[in-house]
């Protein structure tokens, strides 16, 4: 019986106020609550973050792969998106 | 840490590589990522070789930490002082969840820490040879940290640059954490030299007998004429591995040596002395036959590690068990509320 | 019977009991009762390490045990410094003889399987979760120090005791009968922790401390709670309970206990480590 079924979970942890959660490890855990506690013993030994989050792996939905291309090329082309792309006169501030 | 990637939700494997449309665009795609030294990430397509080499690789590192953790454990009840205590208690601690954290991380290559563990206990798979020495006396806690943590560190670092991401991730937050565990064998040893003629002694044995086994910790020759035999021209090349076993022994015996000197201690090797023109210490030749002797089942504890850890995992099994049992029938209950 | 022997004169009659009533004892003797149940549930929480039912486990039980070292270290000292003998908390961890330990017998039980260990961790926890509430008040200000940090830590000690007693509780009929085996276990030394004692005394009237007897509604209000969730129940009252801790009389497992943590500090007397 693999691991008698635990399943494995992600966890996020916000390393202190101010910034968003981020994606630290996994862990086996019986279930949401055991997750959680695990978490806080595994990730957070030094101080590394005031709030967690635990997701089951399984609920997950990611994109793919095969879909690199598809999801992220046509985004290569759109420089006019980025503040760099503008000429401006040198000598006015602020912009 | 690692990044896991997911995908639907069946029974597909998680990489490409395994399936028919494992094409020669997506070897291409690969070659690539390694050739631009960039990071392969979990369900990125890549070699069934690479990806066994990987599971091999990290599931042998995780390993060798859960299994780490019984040497030291060892001494906890009889640490000397409160202080060192806590120390040594917060650092098997750190063992653990180092294991953890490579599990993980060799869990993204799709397989589950279930099935590790079994090959753990079953001896399918490996664990540093190092583990299977037994620590006799307090120096031998100090003596684990300085010289195994020490090699152990050495191998590491590079290993924060490997091309898997997931591994590369995990091992940064292994270095971060092994900082300390080095620095306080050092300590415990540093303080045993400067007291009394007992702890002097019990400072002198624990080197006589760690020396050569953490030596061995960086495996066999492979530079030179060997190289051509082991794995580590593949696996340089994958970027799995930046340095011959050789360099990095020699790099472990050159930072190892002045801190034995400042010890006050004398190191097992009577060839050990400075060669002026190459700049590095000359040192004896290790005893490989013992090293594959040890690897292969006979070291003095290698039966007693195992059936440590197997007790554990089987005394524990009914708490597991009953953990999904609740889980489930909570679970349920929550459905028809 | 006694023929040939002349007693007269000879005096063999002793005090039924020897009671300290200074106020240096008294005050030292109560540091002690809290810094020693400590040090001696993190010296048994010690030995789980690498032998938990999950490596996960491995390292929240090792949590557990460096609060608990952590809260000894800090009264042992503070012990010392009351006493005046120019003791540290290593003298007092390692050199004192067993009858000069003040805990209860349940810590220094030896370890049984993991659903005895969350009993005996459910109501450790739940007893020094009410202690500690209670101290934090204390008018001595190392105490009070203790008992502030040492509040949370313990809240989330009995919280993890509680996870575990509800999972093998309600988990597998197995596991049930596990779990209640294992209360049923710890049962007969958890009422010492809810016993007045002469240096309790002191400190309660001194605004030191507790009495042990006005936290047990506490204790067993939340215990019986959670076993109540867990399917479990309470144990009857056992036929003989443990008694003595807090006057220096132990169990045979203290012995053995104490030769284990103090043998290398007394091998090398006088040692720095």
């Amino acid at each position: 019986m693999t691991q008698a079924g635990w399943p494995l979970w992600e966890v996020f942890v916000r390393p202190r106020r101010g910034l968003s959660h981020g994606h630290v490890g996994s862990l086996h855990a019986p279930d949401a609550q055991m997750a959680l506690r695990n978490a806080r013993d595994v990730y957070t030994r030094r101080q590394e973050g005031v709030s967690i989050w635990v997701v089951a792996s399984a609920d997950i939905t990611a994109s793919s792969p095969e879909e690199r291309d598809s999801f992220f090329d046509p985004a290569a082309d759109k420089v006019y998106r980025h503040p760099t792309f503008y000429e401006v006169p040198e000598d006015v501030e602020y912009l | 840490m690692y990044g896991n990637d997911f995908g639907p939700r069946d029974d597909a494997p998680l990489n490409a590589a395994e399936t028919a449309d494992y094409t020669q665009a997506l070897q291409e795609y690969f070659d690539g990522l390694i050739e631009e030294d960039s990071r392969i990430e979990p369900r990125d397509a890549m070699p069934e070789a690479y990806r066994k080499t990987l599971i091999r690789q990290i599931a042998q590192h995780a390993h060798s930490e859960i299994i780490g953790m019984q040497p030291e454990g060892n001494w906890i009840t009889r640490a000397p002082s409160l202080r060192r205590k806590a120390i040594l208690m917060a650092k098997v601690q750190d063992e653990a969840g180092h294991g953890l954290y490579l599990y993980s991380a060799a869990e993204t290559l799709g397989v589950d820490r279930a099935e590790l563990l079994d090959k753990l206990h079953t001896g399918r798979q490996k664990y540093s040879s190092i583990f299977n020495y037994p620590t006799l006396t307090w120096a031998d806690v100090g003596a684990i940290g300085w010289l195994v943590d020490g090699a152990a560190i050495m191998n590491q670092v590079p290993l924060c640059r490997c091309s898997y991401g997931p591994y590369a991730r995990a091992m940064i937050r292994v270095c971060k954490e092994e900082s300390f565990h080095q620095r306080q064998g050092y300590e415990i040893l540093w303080t045993l030299s400067r007291g009394t003629e007992a702890q002097r002694a019990m400072l002198q044995d624990a080197a006589d007998r760690w020396w050569w086994p953490a030596l061995m910790m960086f495996g066999p020759p492979d530079s030179g004429e060997k190289a051509k035999d082991g794995h580590t021209a593949q696996n340089m090349a994958w970027g799995i591995k930046r340095f011959t076993n050789d360099d990095l022994r020699q790099k472990f015996v050159d930072m190892t040596v002045p801190q034995a000197i400042k010890l006050g201690i004398t190191l097992p090797d009577p060839d050990l002395r400075w060669n002026e023109e190459t700049g590095h210490w000359d040192f004896g030749e290790v005893d490989w036959d013992e090293f594959w002797r040890v690897l292969k089942g006979d070291g003095p504890c290698n039966a007693q590690r195992i059936a440590t850890r197997v007790a554990a995992h089987e005394d524990g099994a009914w708490v597991r068990e009953a953990a999904v049992a609740y889980a489930a029938k909570h679970a349920a209950q929550e459905e028809v509320a | 019977m006694s023929a040939g022997h002349d007693y007269s004169g000879v005096t063999v009659a002793g005090p039924r009991e020897r009671p300290v009533t200074d106020p240096t004892s008294l005050h030292t003797a109560y540091l002690l009762s809290l810094g020693d149940d400590a040090l001696v549930y993190a010296q048994r929480l010690g030995e789980w390490m690498t032998h938990a039912p999950q490596i996960e486990e491995d390292m929240a039980l090792g949590n557990v045990g460096l609060d608990l070292l952590g809260q000894a270290r800090a009264l042992l000292t503070r012990a010392g410094e009351v006493e005046g003998r120019g003791r540290d908390e290593d003298a007092m961890a390692m050199l004192r003889d067993e009858r000069e330990f003040r805990n209860v017998h349940l810590v220094e039980q030896p370890r049984g399987d993991f659903g005895q260990e969350m009993a005996r961790l459910l109501w450790f926890a739940s007893y020094q979760h009410e202690l500690y509430t209670a101290l934090v008040s204390s008018a001595d200000e190392t105490v009070a120090g203790v008992a502030q940090k040492a509040v949370k830590e313990v809240d989330y000690h009995r919280d993890h005791a509680t996870q575990w007693v509800l999972r093998l509780g309600d988990g597998t009929p197995t596991s049930h009968a596990r779990m209640q085996a294992g209360l049923e276990a710890v049962h007969p030394y958890v009422a010492e922790l809810g016993e007045d004692f002469a240096a309790a005394r002191w400190a309660a009237e001194h605004g030191v401390g507790v009495l042990p007897s006005t936290l047990s509604d506490g204790v067993n209000a939340y215990v019986a709670d959670v076993l109540e969730q867990a399917t479990l129940s309470m144990p009857d009252e056992p036929r003989w309970r443990a008694r003595g801790g807090r006057e220096g009389v132990h169990s045979e497992a203290m012995g053995y206990l104490l030769a284990e943590l103090q043998h290398v500090a007394r091998s090398h007397p006088g040692a720095t480590w």
